[in-house]
């Protein structure tokens, strides 16, 4: 395990190095990226909770990332139009402030989360990857035919949210504010993972019958474990829509559900940083294959399909194994 | 509305469930005994239809075209279980998931490196073109009756191959013990390649019967894809009678959804808001349906919980 | 604009002589949808604008071209890194609305050009409008309410129309209405990505329409049009040129022959630019022009006619090249309004078949040196 520390050190210093390099370098593209890879990491980090630790997966995703980004839209929206979001039966004014977006995003995801996994948990195995799949589909067909705000053409906000102290609209600005918070969603579900509550939450997913039998309630359990897993999806699609400063319906769509998995997948099932691995991995794969071909995805699809084959335990769990063979 | 119309939109709503059936049959069937999710299964659908353009391109013939689309789809299904999918059995559901989808990928933009990017030429045979008139006065296109005469053929050799047929009989067992049938001198790897061709042939099939009344195009699979996945878990994964109820469910939901929620809005809201309200709510109503019967039998309708 | 068509040689010589070159190459970035089910557009859009280029010679103009896979926040980050990466100083290439609405006002706000070769949603046509945005093709409305024009000289009195569930398809059905003076038999909305219009095609029967308008790009038009053509209803149908352009006619087949559908440009334009651009177009590409790619090429002319009289770091003097519009049109006449979008005719072409192939000709003008409804609204 200790390469696998190691590997993890090594991963979170290159997200920092990299786009540091490129500060001093005048390349603020590639702090973007960095920043792209962290918000999308976060969003894995979520997901990685309820499947990798809770065994629960969720082809949902998309719909608390999105519900982060509307969060995110629609009170930037009303800010920047200057009109109440609510007037009665008490006033609710739009805002600008990121933190105010961000609690807003976590609370409405987290409520969301708690409303689609009480009714999906009923479920297990391939029925519950379908109806989180049918929540996410039921949000995206409703946020592209909700007139209020845009529609498919989604909502543009023309300047960035701010932060109290920082200019958001520099790229190494932004990136920080998305670096401190993925290391802190790192922190929490790492400590999480580790408390009497993640034990448990493991304890269900390996066996059911055991874990009642210690007095566990795996229901309830899972349904925490959902809960803050779609908080932090949120919290991550709200930074995504600050990244692009524009939400659209295809936030919701079960492509970005499948692509939060595909990091988590990539990068290592339940590892904690597997999914910032994944993220890095797909998110340059992206970026350098597009230039080669107009038939990318091939490639895309070769490279993948090489990772599940021959790469099992995804990036992490391959290479650490490969660093200490005596694991 | 009147009676007419609503039995002519029934009449849609089953087509519909029935081509939908032609997909979700080959799905179940590939979960149900080899515990596989194949999110490329929309891609041999994919492949079908453009068989199925090319030969008849080429021939003029529509027979031969769904002859193509069946021979394309199952060959390049043998060949991805030979070369992938057989390597995913024994993986949990993840790898799946992300092998399928990585399959999706290359065989999108390989289809479309072959066929070019933009849509092909399909057309139902001359034969079947033109409408009927049904008793009670329903004018009904003759090429959409045939397809639910088609769908319902097919499920009944299915039902016959399954439940009378030997390797109907290893299918079963498959599903209920495979080391059981293995240990029985049944070669096992070989029946999972039969299966996973036989049901890439039924989403070639489908997609050549409905790519000559829709538009033949790369990336045309998917929304076909989700609509099956929410067919076999509606009526219970592994379950072919399930699939068909879960289609035909689907199909007339989909349909009457469509048809009758604008104006039933519209008895009590304002013409152009019901219109929005009731067609938001029509494209979401299947997965509405698919949510509710899942939290009431969480293994759907005929699912073995 | 009543410029004659000058030669190659001499396009070639002025912008050795023009201030273009003084600096650096103007570079251009041109993001577009070139993999998955949309690709067909963005790569006709790119042939389009290639080709002038390449018949432009030296025109001192570099592009960098990327694929937006038809994602908007693809698109935005695309844009984000041509501008602050490649340093582009001209943006364009973007086909959908959507992705329009998501790059367009953080780029102009920032200060860079962008010249839309297809999407023009009336936001950006209205209040949104930008002095740094211009509309090389349509405002989203204009094609519909030629149609709408249409309808009312061929005499319909009672309409069915439908359109996806979404805001452009709201645009088309609200611009036919603009215009048609009938009644309206019928108004649906449809799913977005929809394949099958039985139900929809049902209703029209039952409707009592002396006509059919419909508003459903891609493949979902393809789709109507063949399962509406085999259901024995033989009301006349009209609908703008997307579901009729020469990328997917093809794939239509018999089902759109005789079809009238609105466009401003068609390959039988009598001009010898839009003659020469055809001939060439086909010669490369071993394909027939589409609008689409007759609205890149467009595209980038107006670019290299701006590049040759202003430079591009002296953004006003650019603005004005731009706008003074100077250059050879496939369409003829084109020439911007108040608000940046095109005034030009629209046509009425109807579907024949020569030979084997599926195409289009223009059989009457339906609106003549047409703005859009929008430009009163833009204050700039």
């Amino acid at each position: 395990m200790i390469a696998e520390r190691w590997l993890n050190a090594a991963l979170y210093l290159a997200l920092l190095a990299v786009p540091l390099a490129a500060w001093a370098l005048d390349e603020p593209f590639v702090i973007t990226l960095a920043t792209k890879i962290a918000i999308l990491a976060i969003a894995g980090v979520g997901l990685n909770l309820a499947l990798g630790l809770g065994g629960l997966v969720s082809l949902g995703h998309a719909a608390f990332f999105g519900i982060g980004g509307y969060a995110m839209g629609i009170l930037a929206s009303h800010a920047q139009s200057y009109t109440p979001l609510m007037q009665s039966p008490f006033l609710i004014e739009g805002t600008k402030s990121m933190p105010v977006i961000w609690l807003v995003a976590i609370v409405v995801s987290a409520a969301a989360a708690l409303v689609i996994g009480a009714l999906s948990l009923r479920t297990t195995g391939v029925y519950f990857i379908m109806v989180t799949l049918a929540f996410g589909q039921m949000l995206f067909f409703f946020a592209i035919s909700w007139p209020a705000y845009g529609g498919e053409d989604g909502l543009s906000i023309y300047v960035r949210n701010g932060f109290p102290g920082l200019n958001t609209l520099d790229p190494i600005q932004f990136f920080a504010i998305a670096f401190v918070i993925l290391s802190l969603v790192l922190i929490l579900v790492s400590r999480l993972s580790r408390s009497a509550f993640g034990l448990a939450l493991d304890g269900a997913r390996q066996n059911v019958a055991r874990a009642e039998t210690v007095g566990i309630n795996p229901f309830r359990v899972r349904l925490v474990a959902f809960t803050i897993s779609g908080a932090i999806t949120g919290l991550a699609g709200a930074l995504f829509a600050d990244l692009n400063r524009f939400v659209s319906p295809s936030m919701f769509s079960w492509q970005t559900s499948g692509e939060i998995m595909i990091f988590v997948i990539l990068g290592g099932v339940a590892r904690l940083y597997g999914p910032l691995a994944g993220a890095m991995l797909f998110i340059l794969l992206e970026h350098f294959l597009g230039g080669i071909s107009e038939f990318w995805h091939i490639y895309l699809g070769l490279v993948l399909l090489g990772v599940v084959l021959f790469a099992r335990g995804g990036l992490i769990g391959t290479l650490s194994r490969a660093a200490a063979p005596h694991d | 509305m009147s009676l007419i119309l609503l039995a002519e939109q029934v009449l849609n709503g089953l087509q519909f469930g029935v081509m939908l059936f032609l997909m979700a049959a080959g799905l179940t069937l590939i979960f149900g005994v080899m515990g596989l999710i194949n999110l490329a299964h929309g891609s041999l659908y994919m492949i079908g239809a453009f068989a199925a353009a090319g030969v008849a391109a080429a021939t003029g013939s529509f027979l031969l075209a769904l002859a193509a689309s069946l021979a394309a789809a199952a060959i390049v299904g043998g060949v991805i279980e030979l070369v992938v999918i057989r390597r995913l059995y024994q993986r949990d559901h993840l790898d799946q998931v992300l092998a399928t989808f990585a399959l999706i990928l290359v065989l999108s933009e390989a289809t479309r490196w072959a066929f070019g990017s933009f849509p092909l030429y399909l057309n139902i045979p001359p034969a079947l073109s033109g409408s009927v008139r049904l008793p009670g006065g329903i004018e009904y296109s003759l090429y959409r009756l045939s397809l639910i005469g088609i769908g319902l053929l097919i499920a009944l050799a299915l039902f016959w191959l399954i439940s009378k047929t030997r390797i109907g009989m290893r299918i079963r067992a498959g599903e209920n013990d495979r080391e059981m049938i293995a240990a029985l001198g049944v070669d096992i790897s070989k029946l999972y390649t039969v299966i996973f061709a036989l049901g890439a042939a039924l989403a070639g099939l489908s997609g050549a019967l409905v790519g000559a009344i829709q538009s033949v195009q790369v990336g045309m699979g998917e929304p076909v894809l989700i609509l099956a996945f929410v067919v076999i878990v509606i009526g219970g994964i592994g379950s072919i009678k399930g699939a068909l109820i879960g289609a035909v469910l689907v199909g007339l939901t989909d349909t009457l959804g469509r048809v009758l929620l604008p104006p039933f809005f519209a008895t009590f809201m304002e013409k152009s808001a019901a219109t929005t309200v009731g067609s938001s709510l029509s494209s979401m109503l299947i997965y509405i349906l698919m949510a509710a019967v899942l939290i009431f039998r969480p293994s759907g309708l005929y699912g073995r919980a | 604009m009543k410029r004659k068509t000058l030669s190659l040689i001499s396009a070639s010589i002025m912008a050795l002589a023009g201030p273009g070159l003084a600096g650096e190459a103007v570079k251009v970035g041109m993001i577009t949808t070139l993999s998955g089910g949309g690709a067909g557009l963005g790569i006709d859009v790119r042939d389009g604008f290639m080709l002038a280029l390449e018949q432009a010679g030296d025109s001192g103009i570099e592009v960098v071209i990327e694929d937006d896979q038809r994602k908007p926040e693809l698109a935005v980050q695309l844009a984000d890194r041509m501008i602050q990466s490649d340093k582009v100083d001209v943006l364009t290439g973007i086909i959908w609305s959507n992705l329009a609405m998501a790059v367009v006002p953080a780029a102009t706000a920032q200060g860079k050009f962008y010249l839309s070769p297809n999407a023009g949603p009336s936001a950006l046509a209205g209040k949104g409008c930008n002095e740094n945005y211009f509309n090389v093709a349509w405002q989203n409305d204009n094609l519909h309410e030629a149609a709408g024009a249409y309808a009312n000289s061929a005499g319909f009195k009672n309409s069915f129309i439908l359109a996806p569930n979404y805001p452009a398809g709201k645009d088309a059905l609200a611009g036919y209405k603009r215009f048609f003076e009938g009644d309206l038999a019928g108004e649906l909305y449809t799913k977005l990505g929809q394949t099958d219009y039985a139900a929809e095609i049902a209703q029209i029967r039952a409707s009592g329409a002396d006509s059919v308008f419909f508003f459903l790009p891609g493949g979902m038009g393809i789709s109507f049009l063949k399962q509406y053509s085999g259901s024995g209803i033989d009301l006349p149908v009209v609908g703008p040129a997307f579901s009729f352009d020469q990328g997917i006619l093809q794939a239509v087949g018999e089902a759109a022959l005789g079809v009238k559908n609105t466009s401003q440009w068609n390959k039988d334009i009598d001009n010898p630019t839009n003659a020469a651009f055809v001939e060439t177009f086909q010669a490369k590409y071993g394909r027939l022009p589409s609008l689409y790619a007759s609205q890149g090429f467009d595209t980038a002319n107006l670019l290299i006619s701006a590049v040759k009289a202003a430079d591009v770091h002296d953004a006003d003097a650019f603005r004005a090249a731009l706008k003074a519009a100077d250059f050879n049109s496939t369409r003829g006449d084109f020439a911007f309004g108040p608000n940046n979008h095109p005034i030009q005719d629209i046509y009425v072409r109807e579907v024949i078949k020569e030979g084997d192939v599926f195409t289009n000709k223009i059989i009457a003008t339906s609106l003549k040196q047409h703005s859009d409804a929008y430009a009163a609204e833009c204050k700039m």
